[in-house]
């Protein structure tokens, strides 16, 4: 970092994430004059071209990549015709002590006299309810899944190459292609494509003219400006800003300013789950990069300074909040833009350059919550560039996390796109794969697995609201063997995620006819050509994601039951479904038993990781290749996010020994603190699921900072993320763990049990530690950290 | 007991510290030395002992109701078979919590190759393998000379780390199979070696110039235990003698870390050095300078 872009970095932090309601009134307006004067698509674009010409213009001290969505830096805007908030809501956001949002009073009234009265009942969230079938209420309400489209528009999406080859003029000029194109008498369809067609090219206007506008102003900044150098840079901000993203960016600032009007197009527009994410920049950026170093114009101080720019600005942006939440719920500021590295070409050979190893440099140095960042491993990418960002994983930030990109590309082969799109595409969010630039890969909800068992064990009824939400498969006492009661496992699991898909259905047909995106439409191929919108199946490849939850915690479940009830017959399924019921009371050695003494997924434990793969092939026979009614396929992805505490909270005491209330196994990795067998036995046990089946798959492992320390330890550890990726690993995010960390594995071993010490040579289960060796380990961890 | 089948109370996978690579490493049960800071007492004693973590221990008596002998189950420390105990192990099969283990297992060669061979990748990515570890792996010859065949065989690397102290037929059969031997040596004054081993130095020392004549590869591993084993004098002896023998490869400096002292507590023992503290990386590095006149590759843990 330099001067400035350290000084923009603390500002960006110290910068409190506050409500805006400028979005919402200027929105209100627009509707209250226009709705009803024009066909939905075009209303859209209108409204967005409204907001771009009204919106508040930002350009900050110092900045040299300019533009906000909201009217300052994280001032953070609400989308009223998705989901609009109650004055609870907002009250609550300002008051709730973690990530909260400041509301400030004029906000306040401005829900409760304009934007409220407008669009209660008027939402999108409030006509979804009104036709979702009532069994899916029901499943929802009881915390069977999720629904990503209740609150916020279909998402995931990546930008490819395309705007730093063409301009929004030159999409425009597509359009009007397209437009000529069509044949009002051959195609049914054609009337409803003009309008989407008209609705883009209203969308790309809109977006010039957003970009113009922060030209306006940076001129009339720098006229102000008695200090020649921000004067000149001001000046240069004006030109970047008429030259894109009208046109094809020229050098490295257009470029990445001409992504950014694109991002906080997008973002504008709609409010997208994950936000916005640029794809492989440092392939993007690349020839720009080159070309000035080669003729003069960049230098590579000049490169990380804009870059760093660049980031500040992503950090600006946090999550716009949701409805509904309690004071408990905590939620997270991140809104997961999320940046590729490495990775591979379109034809295959290696994409990481020096580019890589200065962005790596980049997010070492800014180290901020937004963007995440990744590196994309191929067998072709090199040892080094694996090394740089492990050294900077050792730092302890959490990222960058690494993925498979030959597994990245094998599950889209399986998908059925082109291997050249496939190797285009990456991860966004947090381990999506996509087609970049091409595909709508929409996330529709979590899917709680622990709870289709405790149907299963319930003869369909949910034990904690005593709500009937499967069909009868029979009582515990009903099942004479383990094979029994994993068909009535099956059957539940079937009959969940059908009431799953019966309300996807009915929320992409929402999407599709009522809120239309259009300048995402002109950004994702083929929208133009088939004069199509994104949320309507215009995309060239359309996947609908279910992601599945729990699976450690249902294989160490069924593991547990089918030896100590069907092998061992130490009890029957009846007396433990009570102790179940009962949150184990009076039977806590049973509990441990369950809890210490059955086979666990995570330690290569053939039995238990049989029982996660069948799971994992159940789940996907349920949901793999089932039509979704905005085009293409239902598909599975095994992630959690933060939704294991969530569906934990719902659900009772399970058969591997947790108690009621406690969260679930995350991700694909194992229960909290069942992984007694090291690292290398976690990979194995992960590896048995076929990730090439997946939209991709989450694997969390915490270090000690030691055994990432020196060359040896860092090569080490990348070997044993290559050797998972050969096992076609999808997805490794590793965590070295803070004196934080350790301070709760001492309060609470049982969940930490997995956590492995090693010093120098030696090593131990580090809750196994005297406390005094406990302490000394963690003061070593404290002083390593930054 | 037939060479088919060894007594092991561990089996870590993923080790970073015991050889090349990424490894798994076999913990053979019994060991000819006493080393008074050993960080894996429970490998001393040939048979298997109880091992207790009082801490976990819930006090349900599911121990006490499966245990055939009259008092019930042994405590910890104890050599199991002992005392009227029958050595049926169920005590340690119905505790749920886990408090009760028994250090020390029967293992055939082919259980072994299962467990070594599941980590094959991550062997092949590293250069890894199986070490064979203890305790002390030559005591138990018959069933390492079976292993380090199976693993042969098998396409897998080996080292076996060894204190030395074995026959010479031993010691050069298994030097003519492993890939590389850890050859620990904890002082090279003889009389501080009795002293602190309570074993002989002379035949180890023998030994090592037997192996490293016969080709294998040699790391010298060298525990710094503050005040026992940290003798400048004695470093520099060791410093002389890798390189004397070009089958050294290596040198480790090892420092003392009291892991070992809460296994103590597990087999009813006070952790006698508890109060001993680990040489700080200051201390180590100037050790570590001892070694550079030789030439020989030194480094500081595994």
């Amino acid at each position: 970092m330099n001067d400035r872009t350290a000084r923009l970095r603390q500002a960006s932090l110290d910068a409190v994430p506050t409500i805006s309601a400028e979005r919402a009134l200027l929105l209100t307006e627009f509707y209250r004059d226009h709705l009803g004067r024009h066909s939905t698509p075009v209303l859209r674009a209108l409204a967005y071209a409204h907001l771009c010409e009204h919106k508040t213009i930002w350009i900050g001290d110092e900045e040299l990549i300019v533009g906000e969505r909201g009217p300052a830096p994280k001032q953070v805007p609400t989308y009223p015709e998705l989901t609009c908030h109650s004055l609870d809501d907002l009250r609550i956001l300002d008051a709730r002590p973690l990530t909260s949002y400041r509301v400030p009073a004029e906000c306040l009234e401005a829900y409760e006299r304009t934007v409220i009265p407008f669009w209660q009942g008027r939402s999108l969230r409030d006509r979804m309810f009104e036709r979702l079938p009532e069994d899916w209420k029901q499943a929802y309400a009881v915390g069977a899944f999720t629904e990503f489209m209740e609150q916020r528009a279909p998402g995931h999406t990546v930008l490819d190459d395309k705007i730093y080859r063409r301009g929004l003029l030159d999409f425009k000029a597509d359009i009007a292609r397209s437009l000529a194109a069509l044949d009002f008498v051959a195609d049914p369809e054609a009337a409803d494509k003009r309008e989407q067609l008209l609705a883009m090219d209203i969308a790309c206007g809109a977006t010039i003219r957003f970009a113009e506008r922060h030209a306006e102003l940076a001129d009339s900044l720098a006229a102000a400006c008695r200090e020649p150098q921000r004067r000149a840079e001001l000046q240069r901000i004006a030109r970047v800003c008429r030259h894109v993203p009208a046109r094809a960016p020229r050098d490295f600032h257009e470029a990445l300013q001409a992504y950014w009007f694109c991002h906080l197009g997008v973002i504008t527009e709609l409010n997208g789950w994950d936000s916005f994410s640029p794809g492989h920049l440092d392939q993007h950026l690349l020839p720009f990069y080159r070309q000035g170093l080669a003729d003069g114009t960049l230098t590579e101080a000049g490169a990380r300074e804009l870059l760093e720019c660049f980031f500040v600005k992503f950090n600006n942006h946090p999550a716009p909040p949701k409805v509904g939440v309690t004071a408990a719920e905590s939620g997270t500021y991140t809104d997961f833009a999320n940046i590729d590295l490495g990775g591979l070409l379109p034809d295959g050979g290696d994409g990481s350059s020096e580019l890589t190893h200065l962005l790596l440099e980049v997010v070492d140095e800014m180290h901020l919550l937004q963007p995440s960042s990744n590196l994309q491993v191929s067998r072709r990418t090199p040892d080094t560039v694996l090394a740089h960002a492990l050294r900077v994983v050792a730092k302890g930030y959490g990222f960058p996390s690494l993925f498979n990109a030959d597994a990245v590309v094998a599950e889209q082969l399986r998908q059925g796109k082109t291997v050249e799109d496939a190797r285009a595409g990456g991860c966004s969010g947090c381990v999506e794969v996509g087609a970049f630039g091409k595909e709508a890969y929409i996330l529709t909800g979590y899917f709680n697995l622990p709870k289709v068992l405790e149907l299963a064990l319930h003869d369909g009824v949910d034990p904690r609201t005593g709500v009937r939400l499967g069909p009868p498969t029979g009582g515990p006492a009903s099942f004479e063997s383990f094979e029994a009661l994993f068909a009535a496992f099956e059957t539940q699991l079937r009959h969940l995620v059908d009431v799953k898909i019966r309300g996807n259905q009915v929320i992409s047909r929402l999407y599709a006819t009522e809120m239309p995106a259009p300048f995402l439409s002109v950004l994702i191929d083929d929208c133009i050509a088939r004069g199509r919108d994104y949320n309507a199946g215009g995309a060239r490849y359309t996947n609908t994601y279910i992601q599945a939850v729990g699976i450690g915690t249902i294989a160490d479940s069924l593991a547990a039951v089918q030896r100590l009830v069907f092998t061992e017959r130490a009890l029957t399924l009846p007396e433990l479904v009570a102790a179940l019921d009962s949150d184990f009371a009076g039977q806590e050695p049973l509990r441990q038993r369950l809890w210490h003494r059955m086979p666990k997924y995570g330690n290569d434990d053939d039995a238990a990781d049989a029982c996660m793969a069948r799971v994992f092939d159940a789940a996907f026979r349920a949901i793999d290749g089932r039509p979704s009614a905005r085009g293409g396929v239902h598909r599975l992805e095994m992630l959690p996010t933060t939704c294991h505490v969530y569906f934990g909270s719902v659900c009772g005491a399970t058969p591997d020994g947790r108690r009621a209330g406690a969260p679930l196994s995350e991700g694909i990795s194992p229960v909290q603190g069942a992984d007694r067998r090291g690292p290398t036995a976690v990979l194995r046990s992960a590896a048995k699921m076929d990730h090439i089946k997946t939209g991709g798959t989450l694997l969390n492992m915490k270090f000690t900072p030691a055994v990432l320390q020196g060359e040896e330890g860092i090569a080490r550890v990348a070997q044993l993320v290559r050797s998972y990726f050969r096992a076609d690993g999808h997805h490794i995010q590793l965590n070295v763990v803070s004196a934080e960390t350790l301070r709760r594995a001492q309060a609470d071993p049982d969940a930490h049990r997995g956590l492995i010490v090693r010093v120098a040579g030696y090593s131990d289960y580090f809750c196994d530690l005297s406390p005094a060796l406990q302490e000394e380990i963690i003061a070593r961890t404290e002083h390593r950290e930054v | 007991m037939s060479a088919s089948l060894g007594t092991v109370f561990n089996v870590q996978r993923g080790s970073f510290h015991d050889g090349p690579g990424v490894r798994t490493t076999v913990f053979f049960k019994g060991c000819p030395l006493r080393c008074s800071w050993c960080h894996n007492p429970e490998g001393l004693a040939f048979e298997p002992e109880v091992l207790v973590r009082p801490e976990r221990c819930l006090g349900c008596g599911a121990c006490v109701e499966v245990c055939p002998r009259a008092g019930g189950p042994l405590p910890a420390g104890s050599v199991l078979g002992t005392g009227g105990c029958e050595g049926c192990r169920r005590c340690a099969g119905a505790c749920p919590s886990g408090a009760r283990e028994i250090a020390g297992r029967t293992m055939s060669v082919a259980e072994v190759l299962d467990e070594v061979r599941r980590d094959g990748l991550v062997y092949d990515e590293s250069g890894g393998g199986v070490t064979f570890s203890g305790g002390e792996p030559l005591a138990q010859p018959a069933f390492l000379l079976a292993c380090l065949d199976a693993c042969r065989r098998a396409g897998l690397r080996t080292a076996v780390d060894t204190c030395g102290l074995a026959p010479r037929e031993v010691v050069e059969a298994v030097a003519g199979r492993a890939d590389l031997l850890l050859w620990d040596l904890k002082h090279l004054d003889p009389r501080r070696h009795e002293e602190l081993t309570g074993a002989p130095l002379a035949p180890i020392l023998d030994n090592l110039a037997a192996a490293a004549s016969l080709g294998v590869q040699v790391w010298l591993r060298l525990p710094i235990v503050p005040g026992h084993t940290d003798d400048e004098g004695s470093l520099r002896d060791a410093a002389r003698l890798a390189a004397s023998l070009p089958a050294v490869r290596r040198v480790s400096l090892l420092p003392y870390h009291p892991t070992g002292t809460g296994k103590l507590g597990r087999l009813g023992r006070p952790a006698c050095h508890s109060a001993l503290a680990a040489p700080s990386p200051e201390r180590m590095a100037a050790l570590a300078a001892l070694f550079h006149p030789s030439g020989v590759t030194v480094t500081i843990g595994g």
